[in-house]
Parts: C-alpha cells; sequence; structure tokens
C-alpha cells in the first residue's frame, strides 16, 4: 500500500490551499453579493457536484486497480490478456457522461440566456456608461451628468446596465461579487446587468491585457443605498469640475491616475467614443447612428447599442 | 468508352500499358496523393481569406467601393484568359497521356502564355486601382480584396514559373513516369487555381457588380 | 563611431535595460563559443554536416526534434521561473512591467509551438514509420525541409529577446493592441513571422506522416490492424492539415497591417479586430488537440505494453481519436465568451465544448480497464501515464467548468484559466511526451534511461506540479488576473502566490534532474541488446536498437493486430523475422543540404520582413527559389544500400 498512500499525502497536500481557501472572504467568485453572480455561482455549484460523479470512481477505480493488478509473481489476482471488448461497460462510459452533458448543458443554457436579462424587473433602471482607456475606467452617467474615474457608486438592489466600450485595447470589465466579466471592444458598446444586494465596496480589475499599465486597471464599484446615490450623484454635479473634451484628450493618453469625479461631461461623449472612425467595423451594418436595436431581451448579456440619443 | 477511360488514366488501346504513364511507380503515384493533400490545404487558406473578405466586404469607410473597382470588360478578359488556360493544361495532360511530347510542350506554352496575359490584365487593373486611389491602405473593403485576389495572382506567378520549369523538364529529358508526373502535379494545380477564380469571380466581382 | 554603435547597442540589442539582456547575452555567446569549440576540438564538423544537418533520414530528424524541444522546455521553464519568482511576493519589481509582458508572450509561445509541437514531432518521426513497417516516410526530403524551417522559425523567434525586443502582447497577440498604434517596433514581427515560417513546416508535417500512414504501411497491415500511436498520429495530421491554413492567414493579415499599413484588423478605416481573433481561434483551438492526440496515443501503447495485455476496447479508441478531431472544429468560441457574441451562440459552443469531453473520458475508462485484469509494471513511461491519469480528469473537469459559459464569464483570464491549461497541457500532453521519451527511448539510441533518477525527477515534478498550479484555481476565485506583472499585497493572494512559486522552482529541480539522468545515463545507462527492452507489442520493437539506417532488412507481413506480440507469442514470428534470401537491394534518399539551405533563406528572409529592410527579405525569397529550381532539376537523389552489406549487417546482430 506503500505507493497508494503516498498518493493521498500528496493530494491531499495539493487540495489543502484549495479546500482552506474556498472558505475566505477573499474568494470573491464563490462570495457573490448580488443575483448576477449568484446565479453563475449556482451553476458553479452544480457543474462541480454533476462532475464529481465522473471525477470519485475514477480516482477510486486508479487506485484500486494500480494496487491489485500489480505484475508481482506472487499476485494472485486474475489476469485475462484476452479480454478487450465489453459492449456493457461501453455503453455505460458512454451514456453516463452523455447525461452529465445534457443536464449541464440544460441550465447552461438556461444561466446563459437569464444573464441577458436584467436581474429583477424593476423600472428603475441606472445606465452607467464605461469608457475602458490606457490604463484606467471611465465611468459616465448620462441620466445623472456626472463622470467618475477608476471609481462607480451604484445603487443597491437596482438593476444597473453598464454599457461598456473602449477607446484603447480590448479590456474586459469585472467584478467578481457582482457579475460576471465583459469585453470592452473599441468601435462597439455592449451591455452588461449587474446589481447589488447590499451596500459596500467590490473590487474590480479590468481583465484582457491591454499593455504596460494593465495591472493598474483597478477599480472599485461602491454600491449604497438609492438615497445614498442620488446624493452622491447631486453632490458631483453642484461640486466637481467638469469634464471637457481637452480634459478627455488627456485621460485617453497612455498613463495612471487615481480616482477623479467630475461634475459633467461633453453631451454625446459616449456616443462619439464609440461611433468615431466612421462607427468603425459596425458602419457597414448600421448606416446611421440613429439605427441598430435597442432591444434588451435580445441576445447576450449585452446588446449592440444604435446609441444617438445624446449621451 | 474509350476516351473516358483514357482520360482517367487507363490505356486507350486496352493493353500495352497498365496505367498511365505518371501513375506506373508507387513513388510518384504516392506524390500526386501529397499534392492532392497539399491542395485541401491551400483551399482552406483560399477559404480563410473568402471569410475575411465577406466579412470586411462592406467596410468602405466612406472610400471606393466595389461599384466604382470592378470593371467588367477587364475581369472578363481575365476569366476568359485564365479557364481557357486551363483547358490547355488539360490538352497537355492529355497529349502527355498519348506519349506526344512536342504536343506536351505546345500546349504547355499556350497555358503560359494565357496565364502571363491574365497576370498582365490584373496587373493593370491593379495599376489603374492604385492610379485612382483604390489602394489597400484605404480601407478594410480594400485591404481583403487586394489580398484575396492578388494571393490568388502570387499563386499564378508561381505556377508559371512552375510551368516553364516542367516545360524546361519535359523538352530535355522527354515523357518518363518522373516528368509525366510533373506535368500531371503542375497541371493540377492549375486547375485548382482556375476553380478559386471562379469562386473570385463570383463572390468578389459578380456580386460586387450587383450590390 | 563609438556614438553611433552605443545607439545601434542601445536600439537594437537593448544594452541599456539592465542586466537579464547583460546575462542572456554572456550566455548565448557562452554556449555558441562552447559548441563550436567543442566540435572543433573533437573534429566533429564534418561529422555534423553528414551525419546530422544534411540528413534525410526520419530517425535522424526525429532526434534532432526532441534535441530542439529539450531546449525549448529549458528556455520556456526560465521564461516561467523568472514570472514565478516575480509573483513571489506582492509588488516586486525584479521585472519591470515591459520585461514581465515580453517573458509571458514567449513563455507561452514557445511552450506551445516550440516545445510541445517539436516534441510531438519527434515521436512522429521516431515511431511511425517503424510501427507501420516502413523504411521511411512517404517524403523524406520534405522531412528535412520540415524541420530546418521549425528550427530556423524557433531561432528567429528565440534571438528577438536580446535583437530588437521579444513580442510582448501575449501569446495570442489580440489587435487591435498589436497594431502599431499601441505595439510598434519588431517585437511582434518576430511573433508573426517566426510562427508561420515554422508553421509552413508544419502544414508539411501533416502531409508528410498523412500520406505515409496512408500509404506505406506494410503488407497486411489493415486498418483494423494499426497501432493506436499511429491512429492518433493519423488523427492528429487531419487536424494539422484543417487547422494551420487559417492560422497562417490570421498572422500573415496582422503582418500586413503592420507593415503595410493594410486595415484587416485595425480599429481605422473599417478594420474589425474579431476578425483575428476569430481565425487564431479557429486553428488555437484544434491546435490543442493536435498535441494532446499524439500523447493518448502513447498512452495507449504505454498502457498495452506495460499491464500485458491489448488495450481495451480498440474500435471505441479509434472512434474516439477521431471523434475528438472533428469536434475540436466546433468549440473555438468558448476562448472568448465574454466577447459579445450572444446567448444562442455562447450556448451552443458552450454545449459543443463539454460534448468533447465524452470521448475523452472514454478513453480514460478505456485505459484504465487495460489495466484491470493485466499485470502492471511500475516502468518509468508508466509512472508518468498513471500520473496523468488524475491531473487530466482534473484538468479536463475544470475544462467543462470553463465552457459552462456562464461561469467562463467569472473564469476567463484569471488565474483559474491558467491552472486549467497548464494542468491539460502539462499533465496531458508533456507526461506523455515524457512517457514516450522514456518508452522510445531506448530504440532511438541503444540504452536505456537511469530509473532511479527518473524516478526521483518524477515524484519532485508531481508535487512541484500541484503546488504550483492548485493554489493558481483558489487565485483565479479570488479575483486574481493573469498577465499582471505584479500584485496588491491586500487582497490574500499572498500566500497562495508564494506557494506556486515554490511549486514551480519544483518542477525547475526536476527539469535539472531529468538533465542529469540524461547524461548520467549516457555513460551508465542499462544497455538494450534485444531490441526489445520492455517485451513490447508493435513492430518496432522487433528491430535492433538503434535501428539500422534502412529500418527492417526485410518489410514484414503483418497478420494481426500488435503484430510483434503476434510473432513473440502467437507463432508468427517468421512473418517478422528476415530471411538472408529474401534481402534485397535498398534504395535511401542521399544526404543533401538543400533543406538546411532554404531553412536559412527563409530565416533571412524571415528576418528582412521583421525589420522591414526588404532587401533581406528578396534576397532570402529568391534564395529558396534556387533552392527549388535544384530540387527540380535534380536526376538522381537516392543512393543504394547493398544486399550484402545489409546481409552481413543483419548477420552480426544475429538476426539472420
Amino acid at each position: 500500500m506503500k505507493r497508494g498512500s503516498r498518493w493521498w499525502r500528496a493530494g491531499l497536500l495539493a487540495l489543502a490551499p484549495f479546500a482552506l481557501a474556498g472558505c475566505g472572504q477573499d474568494v470573491l467568485v464563490l462570495h457573490p453579493a448580488g443575483p448576477a453572480a449568484r446565479e453563475i455561482d449556482r451553476l458553479i455549484i452544480l457543474s462541480v457536484i454533476l462532475l464529481l460523479v465522473v471525477i470519485v470512481p475514477v480516482f477510486a477505480l486508479t487506485i484500486y486497480i494500480v494496487w491489485r493488478y500489480r505484475d508481482k509473481p506472487d499476485n494472485r489476482a486474475p489476469y485475462t490478456p484476452q479480454w478487450t471488448e465489453s459492449r456493457a461497460l461501453e455503453w455505460i462510459w458512454w451514456s453516463i457522461p452523455m447525461v452529465i452533458v445534457g443536464v449541464l448543458g440544460a441550465y447552461t443554457a438556461k444561466t446563459t440566456f437569464a444573464l441577458t436579462r436584467p436581474p429583477e424587473s424593476n423600472s428603475n433602471v441606472v445606465t452607467v456608461d464605461v469608457v475602458s482607456l490606457d490604463w484606467k475606467w471611465l465611468f459616465l452617467y448620462p441620466d445623472q451628468h456626472v463622470a467618475t474615474v477608476n471609481y462607480c457608486v451604484i445603487p443597491t438592489g437596482v438593476p444597473v446596465q453598464f454599457v461598456l466600450t473602449s477607446d484603447a485595447p480590448i479590456n474586459s470589465f469585472w467584478v467578481p461579487q457582482l457579475a460576471g466579466q465583459e469585453y470592452t471592444m473599441p468601435g462597439m458598446a455592449l451591455r452588461l446587468w449587474v446589481q447589488a444586494d447590499h451596500p459596500g465596496n467590490y473590487y474590480g480589475h479590468g481583465a484582457n491585457f491591454t499593455g504596460k499599465g494593465f495591472a493598474e486597471m483597478s477599480f472599485t464599484v461602491e454600491a449604497r443605498s438609492e438615497s445614498a446615490f442620488r446624493l452622491w450623484a447631486q453632490g458631483l454635479e453642484q461640486h466637481a469640475p467638469a469634464l471637457t473634451d481637452a480634459g478627455y484628450q488627456l485621460l485617453k493618453k497612455p498613463g495612471v491616475t487615481g480616482r477623479l469625479s467630475y461634475g459633467n461631461f461633453p453631451k454625446g461623449l459616449f456616443d462619439q467614443v464609440v461611433w468615431q472612425d466612421g462607427g468603425q467595423y459596425m458602419s457597414g451594418m448600421w448606416g446611421t447612428p440613429t439605427m441598430g436595436s435597442m432591444d434588451g431581451q435580445s441576445g447576450s448579456n449585452l446588446a449592440s447599442l444604435g446609441g444617438g440619443d445624446g449621451r | 468508352m474509350a476516351t473516358r477511360a483514357h482520360a482517367m488514366g487507363e490505356p486507350r488501346d486496352g493493353g500495352t500499358r497498365a496505367l498511365a504513364l505518371e501513375y506506373t511507380h508507387a513513388e510518384d503515384r504516392t506524390r500526386i496523393l501529397g499534392f492532392w493533400i497539399f491542395l485541401a490545404t491551400d483551399m482552406i487558406l483560399f477559404g480563410c481569406l473568402f471569410a475575411t473578405y465577406l466579412v470586411l466586404r462592406t467596410h468602405m469607410d466612406g472610400g471606393p467601393t466595389p461599384a466604382t473597382l470592378f470593371d467588367m470588360k477587364g475581369f472578363g478578359a481575365e476569366t476568359l484568359a485564365l479557364l481557357t488556360s486551363s483547358f490547355t493544361g488539360g490538352l497537355a495532360t492529355l497529349s502527355m497521356r498519348d506519349g506526344r511530347q512536342k504536343s506536351v510542350a505546345f500546349w504547355m506554352s499556350v497555358t503560359i502564355v494565357l496565364g502571363l496575359t491574365f497576370l498582365g490584365i490584373e496587373a493593370s487593373e491593379f495599376a489603374h486601382d492604385a492610379f485612382i486611389g483604390a489602394v489597400w491602405q484605404r480601407s478594410a473593403f480594400l485591404s481583403s480584396f487586394f489580398t484575396l485576389v492578388g494571393t490568388h495572382g502570387c499563386h499564378v506567378t508561381f505556377g508559371v514559373l512552375w510551368m516553364l520549369v516542367t516545360l524546361y523538364q519535359v523538352l530535355r529529358r522527354g515523357l518518363t513516369p518522373r516528368t509525366a508526373r510533373k506535368v500531371f502535379v503542375v497541371n493540377l494545380y492549375w486547375h485548382f487555381l482556375d476553380v478559386v477564380w471562379i469562386f473570385i469571380f463570383t463572390v468578389v466581382y459578380l456580386t460586387g457588380m450587383v450590390m | 563611431m563609438t556614438s553611433g554603435f552605443l545607439q545601434f547597442a542601445n536600439h537594437y540589442l537593448m544594452w541599456n535595460e539592465g542586466p537579464l539582456i547583460w546575462i542572456s547575452d554572456a550566455l548565448i555567446v557562452l554556449a555558441v563559443v562552447a559548441i563550436v569549440a567543442t566540435l572543433t576540438y573533437t573534429k566533429r564538423w564534418g561529422w555534423l554536416w553528414r551525419e546530422w544537418i544534411t540528413t534525410t533520414d526520419h530517425k535522424r530528424i526525429g532526434i534532432m526534434y526532441l534535441i530542439c524541444a529539450l531546449l525549448m522546455l529549458f528556455r520556456g521553464g526560465v521564461d516561467a521561473l523568472l514570472m514565478r519568482t516575480q509573483l513571489a511576493f506582492p509588488g516586486e519589481h525584479f521585472l519591470n512591467a515591459e520585461h514581465y509582458d515580453q517573458i509571458f508572450t514567449t513563455h507561452g509561445t514557445i511552450m506551445i509551438l516550440f516545445m510541445a509541437m517539436p516534441f510531438i514531432f519527434a515521436l512522429f518521426n521516431i515511431v511511425v514509420p517503424l510501427q507501420i513497417g516502413a523504411r521511411d516516410v512517404a517524403f523524406p526530403y520534405l522531412n528535412a525541409i520540415s524541420f530546418w524551417l521549425f528550427f530556423f522559425g524557433a531561432l528567429l523567434f528565440n534571438i528577438s529577446f536580446v535583437f530588437g525586443g521579444s513580442p510582448d502582447a501575449g501569446w495570442v497577440s489580440y489587435p487591435p493592441l498589436t497594431e502599431l498604434g499601441y505595439d510598434p517596433g519588431p517585437g511582434e514581427n518576430y511573433y508573426l513571422v517566426a510562427i508561420n515560417l515554422s508553421g509552413i513546416g508544419t502544414i508539411a508535417t501533416g502531409i508528410n506522416f498523412l500520406v505515409t500512414i496512408l500509404r506505406m504501411r506494410a503488407p497486411g497491415m489493415t486498418w483494423n490492424r494499426v497501432p493506436l500511436f499511429t491512429w492518433s498520429v493519423l488523427a492528429s495530421c487531419i487536424v494539422i492539415l484543417a487547422a494551420f491554413p487559417a492560422l497562417t492567414v490570421a498572422l500573415a493579415l496582422l503582418l500586413l497591417d503592420r507593415i503595410a499599413g493594410t486595415h484587416f484588423f485595425t480599429v481605422l478605416h473599417g478594420g474589425n479586430p474579431m476578425m483575428f481573433i476569430n481565425l487564431f481561434w479557429v486553428w488555437g483551438h484544434p491546435e490543442v488537440y493536435i498535441v494532446i492526440l499524439p500523447a493518448f496515443g502513447v498512452y495507449s501503447e504505454v498502457v498495452a505494453t506495460f499491464s500485458r495485455k491489448a488495450i481495451f476496447g480498440y474500435k471505441s479508441m479509434v472512434a474516439s481519436l477521431l471523434l475528438i478531431s472533428v469536434i475540436s472544429y466546433l468549440v473555438w468560441a468558448h476562448h472568448f465568451f465574454t466577447m459579445g457574441a450572444g446567448a444562442d451562440v455562447n450556448t451552443f459552443f458552450a454545449i459543443a465544448s463539454m460534448c468533447v469531453g465524452i470521448p475523452t473520458g472514454v478513453k480514460i475508462f478505456n485505459w484504465l480497464f487495460t489495466m484491470y485484469r493485466g499485470r502492471i509494471r511500475l516502468t518509468l513511461p508508466m509512472l508518468w501515464t498513471l500520473a496523468f491519469i488524475p491531473n487530466f480528469v482534473t484538468g479536463g473537469a475544470t475544462g467543462i467548468l470553463l465552457a459552462a459559459a456562464p461561469e467562463d464569464y467569472q473564469y476567463h483570464n484569471s488565474y483559474f484559466l491558467i491552472a486549467h491549461f497548464h494542468q491539460t497541457l502539462i499533465g496531458g500532453v508533456v507526461y506523455g511526451m515524457l512517457a514516450g521519451m522514456y518508452y522510445w527511448w531506448p530504440k532511438m539510441f541503444g540504452f536505456k534511461l537511469d530509473e532511479k533518477s527518473g524516478k526521483i525527477a518524477f515524484w519532485l515534478w508531481n508535487i512541484g506540479f500541484y503546488v504550483c498550479f492548485m493554489p493558481q484555481y483558489a487565485l483565479g476565485l479570488m479575483g486574481m488576473q493573469r498577465r499582471m506583472y505584479t500584485y496588491p499585497a491586500n487582497m490574500g493572494w499572498n500566500t497562495l502566490n508564494l506557494a506556486s512559486t515554490i511549486g514551480a522552482y519544483l518542477m525547475g529541480l526536476a527539469f535539472l534532474v531529468i538533465v542529469w539522468q540524461i547524461l548520467y545515463s549516457i555513460r551508465h545507462g542499462e544497455r538494450d541488446v534485444t531490441g526489445d527492452p520492455w517485451d513490447g507489442r508493435t513492430l518496432e520493437w522487433s528491430l535492433p536498437s538503434p535501428v539500422p539506417e534502412y529500418n527492417f532488412a526485410v518489410i514484414p507481413t503483418v497478420t494481426a493486430r500488435d503484430m510483434w506480440w503476434a510473432a513473440k507469442y502467437e507463432g508468427q514470428m517468421e512473418h517478422v523475422r528476415p530471411r538472408a534470401e529474401d534481402i534485397r537491394d535498398i534504395h535511401v534518399p542521399k544526404h543533401t543540404a538543400r533543406p538546411f539551405l532554404i531553412g536559412l533563406s527563409f530565416f533571412i528572409a524571415g528576418f528582412g520582413l521583421v525589420f522591414e529592410w526588404y532587401v533581406l527579405t528578396a534576397v532570402g525569397f529568391a534564395s529558396v527559389l534556387c533552392c527549388l529550381l535544384l530540387r527540380a532539376l535534380e536526376e538522381d537523389d537516392e543512393m543504394v544500400i547493398a544486399a550484402d552489406t545489409i546481409r552481413q549487417h543483419e548477420a552480426t546482430l544475429g538476426r539472420v
């Protein structure tokens, strides 16, 4: 059994940090704080359980077989070198995985489509336009007329649609505790539904490599009660300086900034960013900027937006 | 039918040769199979270029459009030249099966001349495009157009050079199983380029004119 | 003069960038001097040229691929250790961001394209002709060209670090980051040119081995009797041929964007970066199956031999190989679920990606049931195979997790993803390559590799592997992104990163032990005098070790699966053992310098493309055309090994 026990020791050693880490509050993905992240968490748990159905027997079989059928002179286990086919066994190990894939596939489809819809139906949707830059995040609030850099504030209990684009290489917007990530693509606008249950500061980071300063692309999502959110926005609008076109060009320059807040920003700035370069590679399909679907129920948890209403 | 069997490499007279010359040696048969497989990879290569063209062909960025660029006379003449050259290449292969060296040389020369004609027309088309500012740096549509058609043109150029070298060998060494295989393979390549051109003609030029 | 030289040194040689560059330069110079000195001192220049550089013998070519793969494993491993050293502690700046970015780019590119690919090609070359009873591959000259194209592509890529700068946009090299606007300089060009250069060789290898297996099997070797390793090579070649043209196009178009100003993937003037991403992954996903399928083939051979039992479910195993090849083409979008394709598209690719796990799982069960009621011998190849099972099954399971698109929205581009693909690539591919190397080493060189040091390396590697990569699953779930050159101290990532670094160093140590094992075994390894050190089952074990140039004195007739086993234990020996009266003259291809020269010419042309010095490009391509012309006009490219010579040789080995 010497070899077997070595396997167990090595296995425990390997699993220990993983198992222990799963408990800690730092494991953001497994501590969802919003409905979208919770849906994903449920799928994770389901899929791990389904996979253990396969993994545990495989591990057990491996250990048993290696232990029992060693080529030792005194081994009296059966030796049947002619037995090389079994229809029954083939049926089992082709069909059980198919069933598992069927079940997991069905739940995956369900969740994938669910994430394209707002987490709950609520007419109080807040919109935040996001522009990823080198190497900072710009948040524009079209309805509240304020803007921030490297942090954003959202109200709790309300669906927030983050509309994502990039004025820099392709990045990805990721707040692990609130939702899955979504790419920010230059020349496109993609929507991500996010909702926070409770007030708190949630860690966010860029999730697609954009060059030298990529490691600095962290940001915070601060969830506050609805009234606190409104107060905050009003406060900025009244007291914070405005973001001008020149100011935006400065932000576009490669570099790292800290947190910034603005009380206003040029009307249509987001649209301009998305549609610059002639609406770039979407132009042939969209015609003019006012066309395009705004159907929030279609497709993914993101939709290509036609824009054009002065954001 | 004797003619069809003849075209497939079987002997016309029904007995003196078991197989067409290029299939008589295992080594040559193997090389022909290898070349068919290479053509499959080349087909996928062109497939990717077609896919890129299909995605980017509406992205003209306000620049020249297919309608402004494509001239029916020009691509009509190119097509005529290339398709005919494929036919004459086929005649060369048939002559080879009959063992008629001079005929092979003649038809290959005609094929080469027609190939050069195709290239000449294409070059002048590109030159004209450049003159009116339709260069491949202008827009995604132009980048993908010139790359797709240009890659085909590079293949044709290489094919012309290849045919010249093969022609030289046929003249110098006569028709042996080896030179027969070389004639067969270069003509296979040539027919392939012809098929690709038919797709280019349809997907790029005809649809471009109609869109 | 000196200021001009200093400018050159700083710009191209990057001497102003610090010790990493200087150390690399010094090591390269030392290595070159050492090699030149050794060859001169031992008067082996002629031998090197005659026996290796101009060879067309598949066995020699295979050994050259193997040596290159091990060297690249070293280089890629050093890259990994540099990264892990940086990440051992938060806030480290031993590597600045730019160097770190170059290092993770070269690490990934080298490991996949210049380590895993040559490793599988080494096994293709060494084993396939011997297993099918052939004298060589279908196109030996082309085979040599494939090797030299790979060699010079790898060389071009490797010199980038010390001349001009390495690519630094990740091994996937997405635009618009890799367009000139965000990434000027030769670094990215090196990537695009070097990979395409070696890619041409890869396509040629695919054609070569496909035709070899289709056309050159020994008489009587029907498809039902083909060994599973050869089947896996067949499947891998089909995938190579369908996938590599897409990579060629993707990289060529991006190169045009960078050096000719076109707009395929730029943000300006109508370009579409998503086109690159699609083309790249249409190649990229099949690529990982290209490398894993031969590893599966190795496992099939090893499990059968060291369980003293024929492989369980042969037909099922063949079907699953071919199914995996086909399904691998239907899953590529799972690499960019988060790019906004839509729930319907994402769902399709999610389910397809899960499906590819089904035939893979079938193989695991078939291997287990081959061992069941067999007699298992724990030799080094078998140890690596047994270690593969739990490792790859776990890695495959996390692959299914990643396939579920919504989960991927959390795992994508995090350390969870890194842990998954390292587990499948190391636990699946590298373990398979090591098992294959240990299994067929005696056939190549005539001696076995030392078991004891091999076992030490095995345990060090396995423990190191789990200590390195299991924490990374946790790190991904804790929000740690990939490609970050450093990380903050307040995220709770510190201990796990340190653990991961320790594991990496253990694997590095294991590699050193393997190197020592090889050097030690050259002198002291157990000699293989029978040609069949493992009591093998397939035809390669019927030949002496090392194998003579002509492989089989008489081509065997195949009457059963596992023909050598049938010969030894089922009375079929007369079909395999050569008889003196059946020996004839054998024609083999002559040695030729042209494959090497073609490779060198492409290197020069490629170098010119990287720096946009088009004179070099023109010269290089002209030289290629010359070589092609010379080959076309070549009449006499074979030489004869006389029947008497063969008879004598076989007699001295006691075989006739």
